[in-house]
């Protein structure tokens, strides 16, 4: 091997500049999940207004005008500030531990791809301080027009901060591929891989390919707003359902990329606690390929009521129930993995159970919802903020935590307190179901969404609702109290950290040296 | 403490990023206060570009530095490649997003704006369309008076620029060759000629656009004719100004003896954006001027 690095790391910064600076994908790896972790808790205030809000019929706390910013911005907040830079959190410590690599294959370009994140919500949340100009964006996360077209100063900062976010979303996704393609220790075919390093390959894919179709339509609507283009005018010949179009072209493969590094993070803590190599390996990463494949030619199935010609509303209904097949595949390998295990039930499995158990109920009201003539019904009610709540909240958030509890001890050398653990999984568990299990009946029985008042039978499910949104939300401040405990002390972690742990990050030591691999293992 | 044995390079903790990032933060925020009309709009503007392109300057300047003081290995080497082949996937699918708004449009929403009577009587629904309560489209070769506008021609001025996009592909291959036998002056002749052509098609798109603005009636707000056939072509009229400012680099790079026959990314990573805008253009030819 060859000294070339050899004036490297002569000074590492300390303080302040470390984290602004640093070029390892530890350090950018931490600032990703920190960040999360804060939006998570901007993101889950403004649910917890809306909740509030949604306590009784009538209007008690907010306006109408603010409580639609709250659901617009809660949306933002939490898929493009949540759940993805968390997934890249996972990314950067994981992948390169994973693959036998010493870091990132772009380190600097990694660096950038973290700190746009932090000015893009600057430019975002600062529209919650305009509200004498209108506020915060309040169409609805999708950003429909006409509504967006008509919006005030507030979408405009929403439309050039998503611009600043998805510049993130592809550079972060370049590195990952990079990463994968070019770094893995020798012996380390792709078939070897992690299963949640082959799920991020995917998602880095997914990624590349729709975050620019984002930006073309926020680039559209910007045009449409100020510089007199007419592309979803019917004056001017263009259409309001193009956006949706182009915007659901992305958004369909986004709820993918939101939910793919969960899939991955599952097969990873799944087959530790059951002590089982993982079922299926081939078979889940087919099935991934082929839910990011389908992902791409269903995207109409968020548009089954704006009057599609029947043969589009046919495709696009049997397209989306194909999903069901490769993601069948998955739900029956973890269940086969954990088959005749010697399970256990740390906190990471407790996560990784309920992710199993509750990500099938929301897949299941999502073929329910596939069925055009029932999603006629189901449009616009709380039936699908209930779907999109199991499969974002229980499926990918509950994913990301377990996912946290399984490396939190890698990462910092410390054991967590495994009783704190279990009372921040039951919390959020019974305040999960509490909060959004009564939304599958107040949708089926005709409970708008987006909406601040309702009508007087659909109170008792609210209370219910609102009771588990605040359960949910506070048990959080749980996990912020156990992840600072950690990170200061607690019980010496092992190298291999948990009994059934297998792969290359458990062979490092806990926590791991500054450049992960600094010479390839060899993998067997 | 050094990576120890790993031959792959490793950069030192770097300021540029996050200034970077800083410099987009003000560009981003410039930008809305100006098209809202809000004063120190374009000063933020102003000032985040200017970071942006000072920072670039400096960043690549080092990676530039670094590559030519050969402590990259094949390794790094290959790591480039992936990023600059995928960065290139991703700008094709923000041109799809734009073809894709195109062909909708032309092949659904504007016959169903016609396809009912009730809803705009009348209205012909035939591409190109400025749109129900829009300016009508006359032949190309008449004088459009008020409310009206010729559709854009395909074999005047867009049919040469094809000629010249075309061209410079085959010039930067030329030039690549002569890297490749390690001939200079054939990279250089190569080089300078597909930037001759860039700076001649950007001319040629200029002259085309203000022909469009005072002869033909034809901008920006011409329904959904205008809007689909500025912002594609723009789009890319920008992109081929990103390629040329490129092979720019790339130009003076080669004049300054950089670049060997085992060891030249950045003049491959041009060629291929270069080839990148080339396809692009041959597809706006083909679905925005002539079909």
């Amino acid at each position: 091997m060859t000294t070339a690095t050899a004036h490297h790391d002569e000074h590492h910064p300390s303080g302040i500049s470390r984290w602004l600076m640093t070029t390892n994908h530890k350090d950018i790896g931490t600032l990703y999940l920190l960040f999360s972790l804060l939006m998570f808790f901007v993101g889950g205030s403004m649910a917890l207004v809306i909740r509030a809000e949604l306590f009784q019929p009538g209007l008690q706390i907010v306006t109408p005008h603010f409580f639609n910013q709250m659901t617009t911005m809660h949306a933002l907040v939490m898929i493009f500030g949540v759940v993805m830079p968390a997934f890249v959190g996972f990314a950067n410590w994981q992948i390169p531990m994973m693959i036998g690599a010493p870091d990132m294959a772009l380190p600097r370009m990694n660096n950038w791809s973290f700190w746009i994140l932090p000015f893009a919500f600057t430019l975002l949340l600062s529209t919650l301080f305009l509200q004498s100009q209108g506020g915060a964006p309040a169409g609805g996360w999708t950003l429909y027009p006409p509504l967006s077209v008509q919006g005030g100063i507030g979408t405009d900062f929403a439309i050039l901060s998503i611009h600043m976010m998805g510049i993130s979303s592809v550079l972060g996704a370049i590195n990952v591929i990079a990463t994968i393609l070019n770094m893995r220790a020798p012996g380390m075919t792709l078939m070897k891989m992690p299963l949640f390093v082959w799920t991020w390959l995917i998602t880095a894919y997914l990624l590349l390919a729709v975050m620019p179709v984002l930006a073309g339509a926020v680039t559209m609507l910007l045009t449409d707003r100020h510089f007199g283009t007419h592309f979803f005018n019917a004056a001017g010949g263009g259409d309001p359902v193009l956006f949706q179009h182009v915007f659901w072209f992305f958004g369909h493969p986004e709820v993918y990329i939101l939910i793919l590094p969960a899939f991955g993070l599952a097969s990873q803590i799944i087959p530790t606690f059951a002590r089982k190599p993982l079922f299926g390996y081939a078979s889940m990463v087919y099935a991934t390929a082929s839910i990011a494949f389908l992902s791409f030619i269903v995207w109409a199935h968020h548009m089954f009521t704006v009057g599609l010609p029947l043969a589009g509303e046919l495709f696009f209904m049997y397209a989306t129930m194909l999903i069901a097949v490769p993601t069948g595949v998955k739900v029956f390998n973890w269940l086969s993995t954990m088959w005749r295990g010697s399970m256990t039930f740390e906190t990471p499995m407790l996560f990784a159970i309920a992710f199993v158990f509750l990500f099938t109920i929301g897949g299941l009201s999502g073929l329910m919802l596939a069925i055009v003539p029932a999603d006629f019904q189901y449009q616009d009610t709380y039936f699908v903020v209930a779907h999109f709540h199991y499969v974002l909240v229980s499926g990918a958030v509950f994913a990301i935590l377990g996912g946290a509890y399984y490396w939190l001890p890698k990462w910092t050398g410390h054991m967590y307190s495994e009783t704190l653990g279990k009372w921040h999984f039951w919390l959020s568990a019974i305040g999960f179901n509490l909060a959004f299990f009564p939304q599958h009946f107040l949708g089926l029985a005709g409970m708008p969404r987006r909406i601040p008042d309702y009508a007087l039978q659909f109170t008792e499910f609210n209370q219910w609702s609102t009771v588990g949104a605040f359960i949910l939300g506070f048990a959080q401040l749980i996990f912020v109290f156990l992840v600072i405990q950690t990170i200061r002390g607690g019980k010496k972690a092992t190298s291999q950290v948990w009994e059934g742990a297998e792969g290359l990050e458990w062979t490092l030591t806990s926590p791991p040296p500054y450049h992960s691999f600094a010479v390839a293992p060899k993998i067997k | 403490m050094s990576t120890a044995n790993s031959s792959y390079y490793l950069p030192n903790p770097s300021a540029w990023p996050v200034i970077t990032s800083a410099g987009l933060f003000s560009l981003a925020l410039g930008t809305v206060l100006t098209i809202n009309g809000i004063k120190p709009g374009p000063w933020l503007m102003i000032f985040g570009a200017a970071i942006i392109i000072y920072m670039m300057v400096r960043w690549f300047g080092q990676v530039i530095g670094e590559s030519e003081g050969g402590i990259y290995n094949a390794q790094v080497d290959r790591s480039f490649r992936w990023g600059m082949s995928w960065f290139i996937f991703s700008e094709v699918m923000f041109f799809a997003a734009f073809f894709g708004a195109l062909f909708y449009i032309r092949q659904y929403s504007v016959q169903w704006l016609g396809a009912d009577d009730l809803l705009w009587p009348g209205y012909d629904a035939v591409w190109p369309t400025a749109g129900p309560k829009g300016a009508i489209p006359i032949a190309p070769d008449m004088t459009p008076g008020a409310n009206q506008f010729s559709p854009m021609g395909a074999w005047g001025i867009p049919a040469i620029n094809t000629l010249i996009l075309l061209t410079s592909g085959v010039t930067v291959t030329i030039a690549h060759w002569g890297l490749l036998k390690d001939n200079r002056a054939q990279l250089i002749t190569g080089l300078f000629l597909t930037v001759a052509l860039g700076i001649t098609f950007l001319v040629l798109q200029a002259f085309e656009y203000i022909h469009a603005y005072t002869a033909l009636g034809l901008t920006l707000k011409t329904g959904v004719y205008g809007a689909t056939f500025f912002m594609l072509t723009g789009f890319h009229g920008f992109h081929v100004t990103m390629g040329t400012i490129m092979l720019l680099v790339i130009l003076a790079r080669s004049l300054a003896g950089h670049f060997r026959p085992n060891h030249h990314f950045a003049f491959e990573a041009v060629a291929w954006y270069w080839h990148f805008v080339d396809v692009v253009w041959l597809g706006l030819f083909i679905f925005v001027y002539w079909l």
